[in-house]
């Protein structure tokens, strides 16, 4: 009994640290720049075949790929928002039409992004094996790359977190997620620091894919299912709350390993349903104003 | 001549237009045959769909992901009872059972602004397709389900007759006191309930009659795709490719979403046989390009060239 408990509840915890790390993305694309961003899914992807690409053709270390795929991807979010959303932010009158234009325009990057990795890399479901033995956890096993996974979510949330809460250029982007025209009219510079947030968001997909990959097999079309499990984690924890979609995440990954245990057919109708309940209760989330 | 005569007369050429538009769909079955049918049956589906998206949130703002969910509840009717009931009562029953489902879901979630009801939306889509799925698999043991089979033909006229209804009412609507509560609820819902307008009944009548149109164009359409499944039926390419059509087309006007379903359309058909592997990149791009650079749409857009030719007119004579 306690068992089959501890072996609910890791397994949820392992695949919660994933889907946080993923959410906490997304929070800080749509919490501070305001782009709800359906393609996010394709950014965990592309971290995903960056991953996969470095350590079948070359031989990384997958963990070390994290350093390498990160700041590229950082790095195209960053220009993304400096040329497409800086002028789809000039040409909107107000907040709720930018916030309905960006996400379309995230909806063409999709189809873009997705077109040019199978162009690349095919539509075939490709894995590979890392760290794949055992580990006694209370009775139950787990496989070490999971662990890993977990580990390293954490620890990449919790250094996000201390940056955001310490410096400051966290500060600024706390100040921006709170009103970007007063952060602005204290010397803040706005598209930078918007730019950087959907950049950093970029990145936190860009190691998500990563850590996938290593427990997970990827294909070029696997984007959406991880854009709606951020979308719905994101609401979950509150829509700009970074915290939140961090406790939302594990939350979500809890569950689901419940709902999976009970009958597995059922995971992703209870996910809706816990999100479509959510709107309707609380919009605001679990950690929501 | 005065004003008025001028303003009669070009609204006299317009019905004319429309009219012998008409006239030419109605007879086109019988004197084109193949192709030229089936691509006007997905350019009205995608037109009914887009029209229907527009008569709502166009002039609310509010922005829906459901038009998917409607017209895939509207394909499961057909499935369910198109071999029992005369089609014409299928059509009818979709559509009203859209309806219903539009009052609940309007009701229940009209207080959310902005983009919460766009992803609640969007996540009632996925809800009623992982539910179905599960229930298709443990129920009834199958995944999909087959349709009854109708000729192009008869599939064509029904989608047009749908057509001609929504326009219909769009246009009443439009020029209605209901269309004029909706606008003002489009520029400031609190300053709409002050001077006395029912907003959330307004709001939730128009998004089922809206509802309506889509889910009755899901009961004839199913009839063509022959064999679906919950992934096939509620594909949220529904939801997202109504919204980008009448972004390109321009919601500001009651063809430019006309225009903009009819072109894309066109578009994805060709691009689907001739450029597959890169449909979706060219596709994606247009929509990228269309939202950065056609604010108002196609139409809009088209107007402001035409009225900036105007002017210069009026400055050389």
């Amino acid at each position: 009994m306690i068992t089959t408990f501890l072996d609910i509840v890791i397994s949820g915890l392992l695949m919660g640290g994933i889907y946080a790390l993923i959410a906490v993305g997304l929070s800080l694309q749509y919490g501070v720049a305001r782009v709800l961003n359906i393609s996010h899914g394709e950014f965990i992807m592309i971290g995903a075949f960056g991953t996969y690409i470095l350590y079948k053709t070359a031989g990384v270390n997958p963990i070390l790929t994290l350093a390498i795929c990160g700041p590229v991807l950082f790095l195209i979010g960053f220009f993304l928002y400096k040329t497409l959303f800086k002028i789809l932010l000039a040409f909107s009158d107000s907040a709720e039409i930018f916030e309905g234009k960006s996400l379309l325009a995230s909806f063409g990057l999709l189809f873009i992004i997705q077109n040019i990795a199978i162009l690349i890399w095919g539509a075939d479901i490709k894995s590979y094996s890392f760290l794949n033995i055992g580990v006694d956890l209370g009775g139950a096993l787990f496989p070490a790359n999971r662990m890993v996974t977990l580990l390293f979510a954490v620890v990449i949330s919790m250094t996000f977190y201390l940056f955001l809460a310490f410096t400051r250029m966290g500060k600024a982007i706390r100040a921006a997620a709170q009103n970007p025209r007063i952060a602005g009219l204290m010397g803040v510079n706005i598209n930078q620091v918007l730019a950087l947030c959907f950049g950093f968001g970029a990145l936190m997909a860009s190691f998500a894919g990563g850590l996938l990959s290593m427990c997970y097999p990827i294909t070029t079309t696997m984007g959406m299912e991880y854009t709606v499990i951020a979308i719905i984690v994101v609401v979950l924890g509150g829509l700009d709350s970074i915290v939140g979609s961090f406790i939302g995440g594990f939350l979500l990954g809890i569950v689901g390993s419940i709902v999976t245990y009970i009958e597995p057919g059922l995971a992703l109708v209870a996910y809706y349903a816990i999100f479509i309940i959510l709107l309707l209760v609380r919009p605001t989330g679990i950690l929501g104003k | 001549m005065d004003i008025t005569t001028l303003k009669s007369k070009k609204s006299l050429i317009w019905w004319t237009v429309i009219f012998t538009i008409f006239i030419l769909l109605i007879f086109l079955p019988f004197y084109t045959q193949g192709y030229a049918v089936v691509l006007l049956i997905s350019i009205l589906v995608y037109v009914i769909l887009t029209l229907s998206w527009v008569m709502f949130s166009g002039s609310t703002g509010y922005m829906s992901l459901a038009p998917a969910a409607f017209f895939g509840v509207g394909i499961y009717t057909s499935a369910l009872i198109g071999k029992v009931f005369p089609f014409p009562i299928t059509v009818l029953v979709g559509g009203m059972a859209s309806f219903i489902l539009a009052i609940l879901v309007g009701a229940l979630t009209l207080r959310l602004k902005g983009i919460y009801f766009a992803i609640f939306t969007f996540g009632l889509v996925m809800l009623i397709a992982y539910s179905l799925l599960f229930f298709e698999i443990q129920v009834t043991g199958t995944r999909g389900r087959f349709v009854i089979v109708m000729d192009y033909n008869t599939i064509y006229f029904y989608m047009l007759g749908i057509f001609m209804l929504l326009l219909l009412t769009t246009y009443l609507i439009k020029n209605s006191k209901y269309g004029l509560a909706l606008r003002s609820i489009g520029q400031e819902e609190d300053a709409a309930a002050h001077t006395g307008v029912n907003v959330v009944g307004v709001k939730v009548m128009t998004f089922a009659i809206s509802a309506f149109f889509m889910g009755a164009v899901g009961s004839v359409m199913a009839t063509k795709l022959t064999y679906i499944d919950p992934f096939i039926a509620f594909s949220t390419t529904y939801s997202f490719m109504p919204v980008a059509m009448a972004i390109f087309g321009g919601t500001g006007s009651l063809y430019g979403p006309i225009i903009g379903a009819a072109i894309l359309t066109y578009l994805e058909e060709i691009l689907i046989t001739k450029f597959a592997e890169v449909y979706m990149l060219i596709f994606g791009a247009i929509l990228v390009a269309a939202i950065l650079y056609l604010p108002d749409g196609l139409v809009g857009f088209i107007q402001k060239i035409w009225r900036r030719l105007m002017e210069r007119n009026h400055v050389d004579t």
